[in-house]
């Protein structure tokens, strides 16, 4: 093979000499496949795996780190949950539906392929903005792909985020999380063993989708003929999953498996090699064993096919029966295609003669890791946003506006789609508290949230990330959760450019200074580069995932204010700013040159202090001031309650009103509970839950806005859907 | 009270019918590959996507071992209650009246829903009032349920006015056949059974159910 064909699949030329240098040959049609996909980006990680060595990833429940398929955390009594989120971005923007369905799939191989049963689905999703048809488009169809693989296989999908922003026109993001329960000792790792073990490929056949899906598609930036590289994105069968995940368990469950991997990006070449390299042996394929969708395939495309719903597991040969007779029983395919070697290399046959030898070490170890060359932008990088919003509007109005706008309107049309309740253990479903809440076997409960905010990351890449943990906390402490680990996205630009690198150092060290803050280990991730199209780059766009635990699910928190009387009280260390708000973005302000100092130990002592009072069931609500700000925070509480307020707000000007930032929580209860809370937190009783609608008193004025017109207002979103 | 749960591959809900059950009496899964219904008093056959469902909702699972057994159960007077996936293979099957269309918006729906009980005589609602109003959460793409020349008597529960977001025939949410045996619903009963997930009105009807087979025993 030749370096023209070798940098048509996405190497450099340095890369090719150095893949000729280990091999002591030029590669053959097989091997070049096979390098070309593990040294991609997608797989090997070689622009920033140097960075994620520096997030912190020791915490005392952590069960399993980084390096496997999913990461995990004790949750008591012998039971682990396990999870971590994942990118389908490209995929997405090139065919929505499929693309966010098969990331949907992929997340949740990732889950039981460590042995535990998926429970939850979220997904992070960033569109440009719905007056664009392109952008309404694909929202519409990466909600519903999400919606027909996770509820046709059965797993609940309980929360998530979506925002638009222009940047996101050309290459939305679809960020898929799934979380998943195991009993600690039933956890499997993929490393292979026992030379000599046989390695059965079960579940779908392979068939030639998905070819080259990790590197020309994943690895490179959007651009013109995308149009083209549709038959790279795979086909999801969400039935053929629901059969592979209760086969995959059920194995598991009979102590017949040494070793199980899912197969996603770069198919058989990434999960043998990879179970190989984890475990220090060899493997021996024959493509011409493995089932095939169609004919005449070659063994280059059977070695690097995306095909859905497979797995790969290693057996002892004396248990090759029982795996097959359980395949069998859950009409899932299975065979035999090769077995453990004791040489440490990839030995890949067709029919019997050797058609691919490469060092597993070579293939999985050997991809070049490049340093990044960072350097903040010498001017800005993103144009203002177009102005939406008239000017001269009074605090009525804005309040409206900010409630109507895209970003802060309810999610009801999209989730709605999902099905958040079936596995009968959702206590909180979406927009009943800030954090999904999950009962556990052990009578206690899991909370789980997923955020980023790629514009204030935009504005200030390393206080924007800390703000991604930050909000992700204390949505779960709202709900009473304390957060055990943290799963991270990092979507980015092309990294090989000076300001992409210098966005993705700063919001990499702010991930880990706010997780060594809170004490929080990073348990695995993804990342997805070259998130560019031909108008620039997205904006950088850390997603954050959190798992925590309460003790009791009948305490777990609400958002909405739910007895009158109660007194509502703005409590933490909240300094709210106009900077990098929505409201800003509204008016067509452009993003500010960073974004304000951050306490951010003063806010995890809010986020305890919050967090210990819904425990105790101290508070009637809790719920945290995100984007919009006070006001809009308030009136969420409101519209999820059912209930009004009354407030009495000064001389708060605009800042206080509808400013953001992080470490403010709009909490409502009783006059004592709110003093003691004040204790511990700074705390301002602002008012008092009532029946009626909701009255702010402020700058001398009083307005009053019912409950028909915020609920009017909140609901814009469902016009996109008509 | 031995109840007897189906699971078919695609079967989601399976599990939570069966922890359902559970509170009321005993619950055994049926394999669908199995003919033997392992002695159970009544059959619950559960929501999800029997076979993929790729076909037409219910159409393939109708024709499973499984099936042959519960449409012999069923002809002999035995309860056999279809949840969302369950009611759509119960029509296919001929043991219920009508179809299950797509909804009205042609979008999955998952939302808690009010049901008046139109008929609390049934063996599925002894325990209901009649005009009694549950809230049970209904989850699907395909409950659209249309019966053009349906006897009126067979309605057992109606979705509240404002409630029926699938477009249903008269807001129909479940029938019974005319021997008063065999009941589909599309809302979700087994999702409210615990006030921690939500409501526990779903309860009444696996209630029911065990009181009605409990009389039938004592009456023999």
């Amino acid at each position: 093979m030749s370096l023209s064909e070798a940098v048509a699949l996405g190497l450099t030329e340095g890369e090719y000499g150095l893949i000729v240098e280990r091999l002591g040959r030029e590669p053959n049609q097989v091997e070049l496949a096979m390098f070309s996909l593990m040294w991609s980006e997608h797989c090997a990680y070689k622009h920033s795996k140097k960075l994620l060595r520096t997030l912190p990833v020791e915490g005392p429940r952590l069960v399993l780190g980084p390096g496997e398929n999913a990461g995990a955390v004790d949750v008591g009594e012998g039971w682990a949950v396990a999870f971590k989120v994942e990118s389908h971005n490209h995929p997405s923007a090139v065919e929505p539906f499929q693309g966010a369905a098969t990331g949907v799939g992929g997340i949740l191989r990732d889950v039981f392929a460590i042995g535990a049963r998926p429970i939850a689905v979220l997904d992070s999703l960033r569109f440009g903005e719905p007056t664009s048809e392109r952008s309404r488009y694909l929202l519409d169809h990466a909600v519903a792909g999400i919606g027909h693989y996770g509820n046709s296989i059965g797993v609940a999908n309980v929360g998530g985020e979506v925002y638009f922003e222009g940047p996101y026109e050309q290459n939305c993001l679809v960020n898929a999380m799934c979380v998943g329960l195991v009993r600690r000792e039933r956890l499997i790792r993929s490393a292979a063993a026992g030379v000599g073990n046989r390695l059965v490929l079960f579940g779908a056949s392979t068939g030639r989708d998905g070819i080259g899906g990790a590197s020309v598609l994943a690895s490179a930036e959007l651009g013109d003929a995308d149009a083209d590289k549709r038959p790279t994105v795979q086909i999801g069968d969400p039935f053929e999953e629901k059969k592979l995940l209760e086969c995959s368990l059920e194995l598991l469950d009979r102590g017949l498996l040494v070793a199980l991997q899912d197969l996603g990006a770069a198919g058989l070449t990434s999960s043998s090699s990879e179970m190989a390299s984890k475990g220090e042996v060899g493997v021996e394929i024959d493509v011409r064993r493995v089932p095939l969708r169609e004919p005449g395939m070659e063994p280059f495309e059977i070695m690097v096919s995306e095909s859905q719903e497979r797995m790969l597991c290693v057996c002892e040969p004396e248990q090759v029966d029982a795996v097959l007779e359980v395949c069998a029983r859950w009409d899932v395919g299975g065979a035999v295609i090769g077995e453990i070697i004791a040489e440490r290399e990839m030995r890949i046959l067709d029919g019997g003669e050797v058609v691919g030898r490469i060092p597993v070490e070579a293939l999985v170890d050997d991809c070049p890791l490049y340093d990044l060359e960072p350097a903040p932008p010498a001017q800005p990088l993103y144009p203002a946003p177009p102005a939406t919003l008239e000017a001269g509007l009074d605090v009525r109005e804005t309040l409206l506006a900010l409630l109507a706008s895209p970003n802060l309107s309810s999610r009801r049309p999209l989730f709605e789609q999902y099905d958040c309740l079936v596995g009968s253990r959702t206590v909180r479903r979406p927009e009943q508290a800030d954090a999904a809440v999950l009962a556990m076997p052990t009578g206690g409960a899991i909370a789980i949230a997923i955020d980023g905010n790629g514009r204030r990351v935009a504005a200030d890449p390393y206080r924007g990330a800390i703000e991604a943990v930050l909000e992700c906390a204390s949505n779960l402490a709202c709900a009473g959760g304390e957060p055990l680990g943290l799963t991270n996205c990092l979507n980015f630009g092309n990294p090989e450019k000076p300001h992409i690198a210098w966005q993705l150092t700063e919001a990499v060290r702010g991930l880990a200074d706010a997780c060594r803050a809170l004490d929080v280990p990073v348990v695995g991730g993804n990342v997805s580069l070259y998130n560019e199209g031909g108008e620039g780059p997205i904006y950088p766009t850390p997603v954050v995932g959190m798992v925590g635990e309460l003790p009791d699910p009948l305490h777990a928190g609400r958002s909405g204010f739910a007895l009158e009387g109660d007194a509502i009280a703005i409590a933490g260390p909240f300094r709210p700013s106009l900077a990098g708000s929505e409201l800003a973005k509204l008016r067509g302000e452009p993003l500010p040159d960073g974004l304000p100092e951050i306490d951010v130990e003063a806010v995890r002592d809010a986020q305890r202090a919050i967090r210990d009072f819904v425990r105790a069931g101290r508070l009637s609500s809790a719920h945290d001031v995100a984007e919009g700000g006070l006001l809009v925070a308030v009136a969420e509480a409101c519209l999820a309650g059912g209930l009004g307020a009354t407030l009495e707000l000064g001389d708060a000007d605009e800042a206080q009103l509808f400013g953001e930032g992080p470490g403010g929580f709009v909490v409502s209860g009783s006059e004592a509970a709110l003093r003691e809370l004040g204790e511990r937190v700074e705390l301002r009783v602002i008012g008092r839950v009532d029946p009626g609608d909701l009255d702010v008193t402020v700058g001398g004025e009083e307005l009053e806005i019912t409950l028909d017109a915020l609920r009017h207002a909140h609901g814009a979103l469902a016009e996109l859907f008509a | 009270m031995r109840f007897g749960v189906l699971q078919f591959p695609g079967s989601c809900d399976d599990r939570d019918a069966a922890h359902a059950c559970g509170l009321v009496g005993e619950a055994v899964l049926l394999w669908h590959g199995d003919r033997d219904l392992k002695g159970a008093d009544a059959i619950v056959i559960p929501g999800g996507f029997s076979y993929g469902d790729y076909l037409r909702a219910g159409a393939i699972a109708r024709f499973s071992p499984v099936m042959e057994s519960v449409i012999e159960f069923a002809n002999d007077g035995g309860l056999v209650l279809g949840i969302c996936n369950g009611f759509q293979v119960l029509t296919e099957a001929g043991l219920l009246p009508g179809a299950l269309l797509p909804n009205v918006g042609l979008r999955f729906v998952c939302r808690q829903v009010d049901l008046e009980v139109v008929d609390g005589a049934t063996a599925f609602t002894n325990l209901c009032a009649d005009g009694e109003i549950l809230s049970i959460p209904a989850k699907h793409q395909t409950g659209r349920y249309y019966a053009p020349d349906l006897d009126p008597d067979l309605v057992v529960l109606r979705y509240a006015t404002g409630h029926c977001f699938n477009g249903s025939q008269d807001d129909i949410a479940g029938v019974r056949n005319a021997r008063g045996n065999v009941f589909g619903l599309m809302p979700h009963p087994e999702h409210a059974v615990d006030p921690l997930t939500g409501s526990v009105d779903g309860l009444r009807i696996f209630e029911s159910m065990a009181a009605h087979v409990g009389a039938a025993h004592v009456a023999l």
